[in-house]
């Protein structure tokens, strides 16, 4: 087994190599306006500072979010094409999951990152292997009675610290939680969903003004 | 002609994904997924509504035209994209796809530009390009006159739209007529049943000291909203062919007047025209009409091959592998106002000394 994992759900960049016994190789690079420039090249360099080509990877995972839309695509649309292309399968899991398996904590909490709009994408856990809520988008406020008295983590609890007040690390999500929370479920027989986006919000049905005036004067 | 790059393209700059296959000039597989039906109740593309509808549609899009062509993705000779202008978050997706792709098959990748792509594609119907090359190009998009020495290092753009595309005009118009998104054929198709010199609707910056190449249509399209208003708050009935005619006369007398003025001052002796608003039969028309009486010989591909398509970004990207030009890196962005001045945009080892901002704060929204 050779999975490659990636995740640009968050305003991480994130890639790692697991072959099946651990995490191989890995790199995480932290600027949530340039995923689209970054992803290819953190996965060219994660193959070799592992010594291996990308067609040695026996299936890929791919975060599905929730996460700002245009950067979830780059991660979803290379974990797809890369799949095509070397006819492996493609793995979906979600991002608040890998989140949660990172905080490696015991009892009940919540994960939240960062929905801007000043939203927060959340779910609460039994404990970082089991998640008791389906994944929402809300107003940190909103939610305050439900998140009450449990340890959060991620940046959308460290954002609003009157909503999340036992907020801590991590911060954002690795792709190296995502490769060992997905390898642990596929050993334990699981089957893993396909890397569908978890949007959670409707599409803003604007049209801009002059929205592709794009030559130049 | 076995030797002749195979290439794959991939183009998402609007609201089309597509997946074009060439083998140098001759057309393998022109596959395309729309998502004009989810916008037509807005009236205008949704720019989130494309980025989704491109996620889920390319690696099926990519596989039908595969078949299509009858070819194996390991045959291929590089990957080309469309890098920019366009939307900023439905090119991304594109370019994420094609970097991926390109980089599991280890071909090279090809970022190309959208309005160069428009006028190669002509190669595909008409063989190679003639050098220079004298190109109209007419969209939702775009409406501009460029010069071309050489479609893969020299595009020069000689005048553009000032304000809207003329396709936004026509769109425009179509939603004053309630007759849907988009509407350009609709308007086509009634423009036929009536009188194009029935309303005299003005011709955007044609007078005397008017820059020669630059077109205006914004002007127009408050000119006949004006009129169609003026006549239901008189209680009368428009005369929606008459109207359509009328105003689709305006818009092709400018466009094909420049073109061809642009062709005699240029000294160029055959004209291009693409892009979605040149599947026009009126325009397709009286381009045929002023290009015989200058000496012009014109080159308009078949409709499917104006509208935004894989095949046309395909054909730029093998006139790349032809004409030896630097692949692009891995870290290669989508752009959305990358200059029509750049055809491609190659690696960094290759690059030119200007570096042109990335208007990033497009991207995330
Ligand atoms: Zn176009």
């Amino acid at each position: 087994m050779l999975l490659l994992a990636l995740d640009t759900a968050t305003p991480a960049v994130t890639v790692a190599l697991h072959d099946g016994d651990d995490v191989i190789a890995s790199s995480s690079q932290v600027d949530a306006r340039r995923h689209g420039e970054l992803l290819l090249p953190a996965v060219d360099r994660v193959l070799a500072e592992a010594g291996l080509r990308l067609d040695a990877v026996t299936g890929i995972v791919a975060g599905t979010g929730p996460g700002p839309y245009t950067g979830l695509r780059v991660g979803l649309m290379t974990a797809d094409a890369f799949g095509l292309a070397l006819g492996v399968p493609v793995h979906g899991v979600c991002t608040l999951d890998g989140l949660a398996y990172a905080a490696d904590l015991e009892g009940p909490f919540v994960v939240a990152t960062d929905a801007r709009r000043k939203e927060v994408y959340w779910a609460r856990y039994a404990d970082s292997r089991t998640r008791l809520t389906e994944p929402a988008v809300d107003r940190p406020a909103d939610i305050a009675d439900q998140v009450k008295g449990v340890p959060a983590v991620g940046a959308g609890a460290l954002l609003y610290p009157d909503t999340f007040p036992q907020a801590h690390e991590p911060e954002h999500v690795s792709a190296a939680a995502l490769a060992r929370l997905a390898v642990e479920r596929l050993k334990a027989g699981e089957e893993l969903p396909a890397p569908r986006p978890l949007y959670l919000r409707r599409p803003d049905a604007q049209v801009p003004k002059n929205y592709k005036v794009v030559t130049p004067k | 002609m076995a030797d002749e790059p195979l290439v794959l393209g991939i183009e998402t700059s609007c609201d089309e994904t597509g997946v074009g296959i060439v083998r140098g000039t001759t057309l393998l597989a022109d596959a395309v997924a729309s998502s004009v039906d989810e916008h037509a109740r807005f009236g205008g593309v949704v720019p989130e509504v494309a980025s989704r509808a491109h996620l889920e549609a390319m690696v099926p899009t990519i596989e039908r035209a595969l078949k299509e062509a009858g070819v194996s993705a390991r045959d291929l000779d590089g990957i080309a994209v469309t890098a920019g202008p366009g939307l900023a978050g439905a090119l991304l997706v594109g370019v994420s796809a094609a970097k991926a792709y390109a980089y599991a098959l280890g071909k090279p990748l090809y970022g190309v530009n959208h309005l160069a792509s428009h006028i190669c594609v002509d190669q595909l119907e008409h063989g190679p390009l003639p050098e220079p090359t004298m190109a109209l190009l007419v969209s939702g998009g775009h409406s501009s006159l460029l010069l071309s020495a050489d479609i893969t290092s020299d595009v020069r753009p000689l005048g553009a739209t000032i304000d809207d595309a003329a396709g936004e005009a026509f769109d425009k118009i179509a939603r004053v007529l309630n007759l849907g998104f988009p509407g350009g054929p609709v308007i086509d198709r009634y423009a036929r049943e009536g009188d194009p010199a029935a309303i005299a609707f003005p011709r955007g910056l044609t007078g005397p000291r008017d820059p020669a190449y630059d077109f205006s249509f914004s002007g127009l399209k408050t000119a006949v909203a004006r009129w169609i208003e003026a006549k239901r708050a008189a209680g009368e009935e428009v005369p929606v062919r008459d109207v359509s005619a009328s105003f689709q006369e305006a818009v092709v007398d400018v466009l094909t007047r420049k073109a061809v003025r642009a062709c005699k001052d240029e000294g160029v002796d055959h004209l291009m025209i693409g892009g979605g608003v040149a599947a026009n039969s009126r325009l397709r028309a009286l381009a045929q009409e002023r290009c015989e009486a200058a000496g012009i010989r014109l080159r308009v591909p078949r409709p499917k091959l104006c509208t935004d398509n894989g095949a046309m970004v395909a054909a730029l990207g093998a006139e790349m592998v032809a004409r030896n030009r630097a692949a692009s890196d891995w870290d290669l962005s989508a752009d959305s106002s990358l200059p029509v001045t750049d055809p491609h945009v190659p690696g960094a080892a290759h690059s030119h000394d200007h570096v042109h901002e990335t208007a990033r704060e497009n991207l995330y929204t």
